[in-house]
This record gives structure tokens, sequence and C-alpha cells, in this order.
């Protein structure tokens, strides 16, 4: 669907993204994690046509980002970051109010979008800017896909929603991935990291790594373990302080931590014992989060 | 423990016009506590968070902050508390060595206790790179610390925390806890409201809303025994569920 190489952008001499290549393929969920700052949202800016790359190539179906941005407009459908509705418009409004710019009507578009448009249609004549938060994502989501685009892309369009609106959303998304639309999406979510076909792990403006949540766990290079006791902080802070752990962390209700030399495993069992702490010590299965943890170098 | 509550509520209602905000809550939070506040966008919560704030008076019902009641004494509570909302309300165009000045001005504290404690936080937190920087040029994980650097800077015996780790990575999130449970362990009583619900399970206890009520408050653990699952985030689905 695109196909990217070595793309750079800079702003006042700092580097944004930098000799970044990937493909997209057609209807896949391709999901891109990384911190605050890596890139996702200047990427995402230069594949909605928004902002010129400094050097480098887009091409999205044969056609050149650049130079061909008009006729690709029409296959995108965009939802930035920061909601960008008009809050003084009707839910209603925001939506005639795209439809128009793309030329269309939601009449014409009604089937496309009948799924998440019935789930914001009691509140048609309320104003955007009154809605709740999650309810301002689906409005947004619908106005993006008005025009029914090939192509979707999110940035975080889930930040600040609760967990059940969320799963609510990414229902709506592989509906969408049914209907035949590809879809990239940014998320600081791990759990919805592991929804997408496919994860980019971005940092620096750099790509660390590209793979399927499942490749991307197999490639998880240590054994991780998980420690469950009474006070899992204080716990955490004593592995921590161990010279046989390399890594220790919170995980919930657990501590997930990794070792030095992988025979220490009953080591630490018998120094926490030692200390009075009655700790439980299981060999884990990693998820994203703990693969985001150990790749994401330090600052 | 019981003695010793920072915030206490009772019946507290809250109503805009016939829509009713806040039905009813009734709960305590102990010196030193994490009080975890969740609930779904729209369940009531940045309401409640509000009145305990004294920005904003309650239809009936009673609370009370540090002993201050939300009704007559709101301008005592302001000074004993720190809150820092979802949208961190910084000043983009100050540095960051201004936005604390700015805020610990208003708090009453003087210049020399200001400056002392700015370069003695600033150095704490790893942050003196960023004190003459403006606040809209930092990323937003820096800003974040600031914003609950300043939420804590006079001291408060409460901290409210709104959605404080919005949109951030597990890493920096971590970090974030991490100067939670510090502040926790020095007597500072934490009250953070999160759609993340692994940081559910660090708080010492959590309540639920839905629809204006509390329909669960508990450890974590109990709350977990009580509808029989493995994660706060299953209860939270469970008792959404309920409601729709």
């Amino acid at each position: 669907m695109f196909s990217v190489t070595q793309l750079s952008k800079s702003y006042n001499g700092t580097p944004a993204i930098e000799n970044l290549s990937f493909v997209v393929n057609p209807n896949e969920i391709l999901g891109f994690i990384g911190p605050d700052g890596s890139g996702k949202t200047t990427l995402f800016r230069i594949l909605a046509t928004l902002l010129l790359p400094d050097s480098g190539e887009v091409k999205y179906m044969n056609m050149d980002m650049v130079n061909d941005y008009k006729r690709i407009r029409p296959h995108l459908g965009y939802m930035p970051g920061r909601f960008s509705l008009y809050p003084d418009l009707s839910v209603k409004e925001n939506l005639n109010f795209f439809a128009t710019i793309y030329g269309t009507t939601i009449a014409d578009s009604y089937s496309f979008i009948e799924d998440i448009y019935l789930q914001i249609a009691p509140f048609r004549t309320r104003p955007a800017g009154k809605l709740s938060g999650g309810m301002k994502q689906k409005l947004a989501l619908c106005c993006a896909l008005v025009h029914q685009p090939q192509v979707l892309i999110l940035d975080e369009p889930t930040t600040g929603v609760d967990a059940v609106s969320r799963q609510e959303f990414w229902v709506l998304l592989n509906k969408l991935q049914q209907q035949g639309v590809t879809i990239l999406i940014s998320t600081p979510y791990m759990d919805e990291a592991s929804l997408c076909d496919r994860v980019i792990h971005m940092q620096k403006g750099k790509i660390l790594s590209t793979d399927t949540p499942t490749g991307l766990i197999a490639q998880f290079p240590e054994k991780l373990y998980a420690a469950f006791g009474e006070n899992p902080y204080t716990l955490k802070n004593v592995l921590v302080s161990m010279p046989e752990c390399k890594t220790a962390y919170l995980s919930g209700r657990k501590v997930h931590f990794t070792l030095r030399d992988e025979n220490n495993a009953e080591t630490i069992t018998q120094k926490l014992a030692h200390m009075g702490i009655e700790a439980r010590i299981e060999k884990i299965v990693p998820g994203i989060e703990d693969c985001f943890i150990h790749y994401m170098q330090p600052d | 423990m019981h003695n010793d509550n920072v915030i206490v509520v009772n019946n507290l209602v809250k109503k805009f016009g016939n829509f009713v905000a806040n039905d009813h809550l009734s709960f305590t939070v102990s010196r030193g506590e994490i009080f975890g506040f969740l609930g779904a966008n729209g369940a009531g919560k940045t309401t409640a968070m509000r009145i305990l704030c004294g920005l904003l008076s309650p239809t009936s019902g009673e609370a009370y902050v540090n002993g201050y009641d939300v009704y007559t004494q709101s301008e005592a509570i302001k000074k004993t508390i720190g809150y820092m909302s979802q949208k961190f309300s910084l000043y983009d165009d100050l540095t960051t060595e201004e936005n604390i000045r700015f805020y610990a001005t208003i708090y009453g504290m003087n210049k020399k206790q200001i400056a002392e404690k700015t370069e003695f936080l600033l150095h704490e937190f790893g942050m003196l790179a960023v004190k003459d920087q403006l606040v809209g040029s930092i990323p937003l994980r820096w800003k974040q610390k600031i914003a609950f650097l300043i939420a804590n800077f006079h001291h408060p015996s409460v901290v409210f925390l709104d959605e404080p780790t919005g949109g951030v990575d597990p890493i920096t999130r971590r970090q974030f806890w991490e100067l939670i449970h510090q502040a926790a362990a020095t007597g500072t009583t934490v009250f953070v409201t999160t759609h993340y619900m692994d940081e559910a399970e660090y708080c010492d206890r959590v309540s639920i809303m839905s629809e204006g009520k509390i329909v669960a408050l508990d450890t974590p653990d109990e709350l977990k025994k009580k509808y029989h699952v493995s994660t706060i985030g299953e209860v939270f689905f469970k008792i959404a569920r309920n409601a729709s």
C-alpha cells in the first residue's frame, strides 16, 4: 500500500525521523509504538500528505506522495492526536462538514460508516465539545471515514479513553479491516499493540524493530521471571538492589525481572526467604510491554 | 487508620440541571494512602475531584479535606492540597524554573525557600538540564514530572492527580509511579485517576465509578476475589458491562 524509502525530516536542525524505510501491506493493521518524541506523529503527518519530508520517498500504490498528493488524499482518512473537530458544531454538523469537503454526503457513505454512526447518532444534536472522551474519539473516527478512504491513519486515537471504550474502538477497527481498510495506528497501550498484525517500534526517529506481535515476543532474548508477593513495590525495590538481577520492574501486582545468570533463579528465592520476604517466582512468557521495556534505550 | 482520614465524603451529590454527575458518594481516604479513583469516561470522576479540590460546590451531602468543609472552607482546602490536571496547566512560554516560582509564589512561599527547593528538587528529579528551557519546548514525559513536582512543591498533605500518565510509554509511566510511591512513603496522600489498569494494581485501594455512583471500593486483591477474576482490568469490564 505504502512503500517508504530513506525518509527523513528535521525541525530546525533537530532530526525528527531519520532514514526510515518500511512497507505497509494492503489491508493490514500496522501499529506504531515508541516513547513520546520518537517521530511517530511526524511520520504520520508525512503519510497523510500534510508535511513535506526533507529527503526520501513515499509511494502510495505507485503514486508519489509529494507530486500526486491531490490524487492520494481522497484515499486517506486521518485522525490527528489532538482532538481537531469543531467543538461548537454539533455531531451532525461536523460530519456534514467533512463529508462536504470530500464531495460526498453521509447518506452516500452510510453503509460504510453505519456501525460507528449508530453509536454516536443518539448525540447528533450535541456540540462536539460537550461529548465524553470516548464519544469524541468515535466522532473523530467517523469524520475520518465519511469519504470511504482505503487507508486510515490514526495518531493515538485511544489516549485518555477508558478501557471499555478502547475495547469497543478496536471492535470497530476490526470491522473496518474486514471491509478492506488498511489501518496505521500509534498507541501508548501495549495491549493494543498486541492486537495489530505487525508492530513497528520507534525510538529517536529510527525503527528499532518491525515484526508481528508473536515474532516480537519470540525474539525476546532472555528468560523472564515474575515474582508474586504481599507488597509488590517493596519486592521490586529489593530485586532491583540484588546484584543477580539485571532488570526488575512492576507489572500490576507482579514484579517482572531478568537475571545476569539464568541459573540463579533458585538463589533469588533463597535470598528473599532469608530476608523474611515470602515470594513465589515463576518463569513467564513476555508480553509486548516487556519487549518495549527491554529494547528501549535509556535517555 | 480510621481517625487519620485526610478525605471524608458522605452522601455527596452533584447535579448539573437534571443530570446527576455524582450520586451519593461515600468514602474516606487515609493519610499516606494511594487511592485509585477509576471509572469510564463520563462516570463523574473529574466532577468529584473538582469538588474535593474546592473548585466546585456540591449540591448536597458532606465532604471534608484535611478537616476543612468543601462548602465553606474551600480556600483553606486549596492551600493544603496539590492538583495536577489532565492538561498539566503549565505555562508553555515560561521556563521550568519560572513555572515553579510562579506556582510556589501563589502558595505563599518566600523567594529564598523557593530558590533552594527548586535547585534541590530539579537535581533530585534529574531535571537541572531543563531548568531554563521554555516548558513548551520540553517533551511530554518531562512536563509530567514538572507538573508533579509543582503539585507537590508546597508540601501538600494530599495531591490529586487527574490522569497523570495519559499517553506516555511503559517506562515513563513506571518512572512516574516511582514518584507517586516515594511521595506516599513520606506521608503524602495520593488521589489518582488512570485508564491504565496495571496502574490500578499499584494503588492501596481502588474505587470504581459508574454512572455517577461508586460501585466498588476495596484493595485490588479483595476486589479481584470478590469478582472472581485475576486482574483489576477484568473487574472494570464486569462493572462496565453491568452498567450498559
